[in-house]
């Protein structure tokens, strides 16, 4: 019995710590999305899918062409940064007076675009890099490198975000805009390249997630329906464009997917972690932190 | 109220449409007539809500549910569709309840509503996924082929028989929405989508008229799931429910049009027919390629013609009388015929 028990601890902790891990690539997809939702008002219904094109990436040049991962990375990011901004200019922008709901649905159609286009060009196969990183034993419990990784570059991501928004010029405006839309055009800010720079930058976030997620799961066109939907939640539940709500409530999900996981099949987690956001939606409509405002 | 030639116009295409399963017997062609009359009847629940502004993506779950417990009730139980039906739109009814009511009780309106609907159907997909000794996950679920009375348990193999019975379904969706249109609901709910606290202001009970118009929403799709389900005898949860589900009917809701009764419809004939027409043109190079096609029109859509292919058309013939609703997206209301 006792033997049992000391197991059964260890596996909680490893649960406990995997979803730390977990916390820190999904919080790396929140911020994406908060960014472009506090700055331009807007939601990316297919921001997940830009993670999928930048892992399709990922997996061209490393297998394919050969390139090495840290050459591949850069070039990724680089990529879904152009995409971000595209589809901003192509689809958002001439949205921009429409109703909210209207540029929603459009980025709902850029999510079948994307969907379809891996579908047709890469097939419906799971592919994955090949890349097997070593398992870190700690005591009895195990941990991928692969994870710790992505939680560390992805806290790099998040710590270089930071030192653009509130160091650089460009940074000051992005946040001064997201206060307030109409006085920074009278300031002499040019909001359109605020916004074209700020879609680059949300896109810039997605390269990067799909970097690190490419390490841990294999590719196929509909990836981005297994994390898509979670980071949304993840956004609202912290505040739609709150930062540090959205970082905390990314590890509350993760913890709960994960240790949901932990006691019984992964759904369970995802269906107790969607279960708890629908409470909390009515016990904090405007986001866990909603009250410091 | 409708005008007599309107009305005229009606009852001829309603005649040509019940007279047609017995002069033209095709059963592909027919398939996909009840494919469409189904679909149709999905889209014009979605649109009673999309309408007025209540963006839902949680419809998938409704119709999920529709689908689910019914074939779970009639496999498991042995319950005959009849009750079973009734039993699943209560299910899809009760579950609209409760995620409505804190909804507009507390103003989530917007994104936070559309991301909020948006759990709502990926918790129905993910439960139905892992209650997969019950229901099959994944990899769909059969509804037991009935041993005695096919009226009993609702399985057809006429295709004639689906045909009516999908007809008379959609119809009645028809019916109800020119009811809505015509109900001081929809006075209520059009000056709430575009100023909740003046409305409220105005004596509207924001709250109720928009439970009202969800639970009437829920319970029409979570029938269409059912039916559905009676008649390809074969669900999974990716047909039925989830995200991609409700993102389709958001999708042929537009294409078609929000504001006119036959919008949805028109929005259903056109997907239906494109997804058939590249699947047999294209063969197994098409997969892909009907989303592919969907996404792009839906976006050009939103973009250029808001009010949808119906809408638009009917704008054309029409002179301009009312002053463009916000809520419309410029829409000029077209929908109250014969006025």
């Amino acid at each position: 019995m006792q033997a049992f028990l000391d197991i059964f601890d260890i596996y909680l902790l490893e649960a406990v710590i995997n979803g730390i891990l977990l916390g820190g690539v999904l919080a790396l997809l929140a911020l994406g999305l908060n960014l472009i939702f506090g700055v331009i008002d807007v939601t990316w219904i297919c921001y997940a899918e830009l993670v999928m094109i930048g892992m399709y990436a990922m997996y061209f040049m490393v297998q394919y062409y050969g390139i090495s991962y840290f050459i591949a990375a850069p070039l990724t990011i680089l990529l879904v940064a152009v995409l971000g901004a595209a589809l901003h200019y192509l689809v958002i922008a001439p949205l921009l007076t429409a109703p909210p709901i209207n540029q929603l649905l459009a980025t709902g159609g850029v999510l079948f675009v994307l969907q379809s286009f891996a579908t047709v060009a890469f097939g419906i196969d799971f592919r994955n890099l090949g890349i097997r990183l070593p398992v870190l034993a700690f005591g009895d419990m195990n941990f991928s490198y692969a994870r710790l990784l992505s939680f560390l570059a992805a806290l790099v991501g998040m710590v270089a975000v930071y030192l653009f928004m509130t160091r650089t010029f460009t940074g000051t405006a992005i946040r001064a805009i997201s206060q307030d839309r109409q006085i920074m055009a009278l300031m002499g800010v040019d909001t359109n390249r605020i916004y074209l720079i700020t879609s680059a930058l949300g896109g810039a976030l997605a390269g990067l997630a799909a970097c690190l997620l490419v390490l841990q799961y294999d590719v196929h066109p509909f990836v981005g329906l297994s994390f898509g939907p979670i980071t949304f939640l993840i956004c609202v539940l912290g505040g739609l464009g709150n930062f540090v709500g959205g970082f905390i409530a990314s590890f509350v999900f993760a913890e709960i997917i994960s240790l949901g996981g932990l006691f019984s099949d992964l759904e369970w987690g995802y269906v107790l972690a969607f279960a708890f956001f629908i409470v909390m939606m009515f016990i904090r409509p405007a986001g866990l932190l909603a009250r410091r405002r | 109220m409708m005008g007599q030639g309107r009305l005229a116009a009606w009852a001829v295409g309603l005649a040509a449409l019940i007279a047609l399963p017995f002069v033209y017997r095709d059963p592909y062609h027919l398939h996909i007539l009840v494919l469409i009359l189904i679909w149709s009847f999905a889209y014009t629940s979605w649109s009673m809500m999309g309408r007025f502004g209540l963006v839902s993506l949680g419809h998938g779950g409704f119709m999920g549910i529709g689908a689910y417990v019914t074939a779970l009730l009639w496999n498991h139980l042995g319950l005959t569709p009849w009750i079973g039906i009734p039993l699943s739109m209560v299910a899809a009814g009760a579950l609209a309840l409760i995620v409505g009511y804190p909804c507009f009780r507390f103003r989530i309106t917007g994104h936070y509503f559309v991301l909020v609907t948006l759990a709502l159907s990926g918790i129905v997909l993910q439960v139905i996924t892992a209650t997969r000794d019950y229901t099959g996950g994944s990899l769909g679920y059969t509804p037991n082929r009935a041993s005695g009375n096919k009226l009993l348990a609702l399985q057809f193999d006429d295709k004639t028989t689906w045909y009516l019975i999908a007809l008379g379904v959609w119809l009645a969706g028809i019916v109800v929405w020119h009811w809505v249109d015509h109900s001081m609901a929809r006075y209520a709910l059009e000056a709430i989508s575009e100023d909740e606290d003046a409305a409220a202001a105005a004596g509207v009970d924001v709250t109720a008229e928009k439970l009202k118009i969800t639970l009437l929403s829920a319970l029409m799709t979570a029938l269409a799931g059912a039916i559905y389900c009676q008649y390809q005898m074969f669900i999974t949860p990716d047909t039925v429910s989830g995200i991609a589900v409700s993102l389709q009917m958001v999708f042929a809701a537009i294409v078609g049009g929000l504001f006119v009764s036959l919008g949805p419809t028109v929005g259903a004939v056109i997907t239906i027919l494109l997804a058939e027409t590249l699947r047999i043109g294209f063969g197994t190079m098409a997969v892909g390629w009907d989303n592919l096609v969907y996404g792009v029109l839906l976006v050009l859509f939103i973009i250029f013609l808001p009010k949808g292919i119906l809408g638009s058309l009917l704008d054309r013939l029409k002179p301009q009388r009312k002053v463009p609703r916000a809520h419309e997206q410029e829409a000029v209301q077209i929908a109250r015929p014969g006025t």
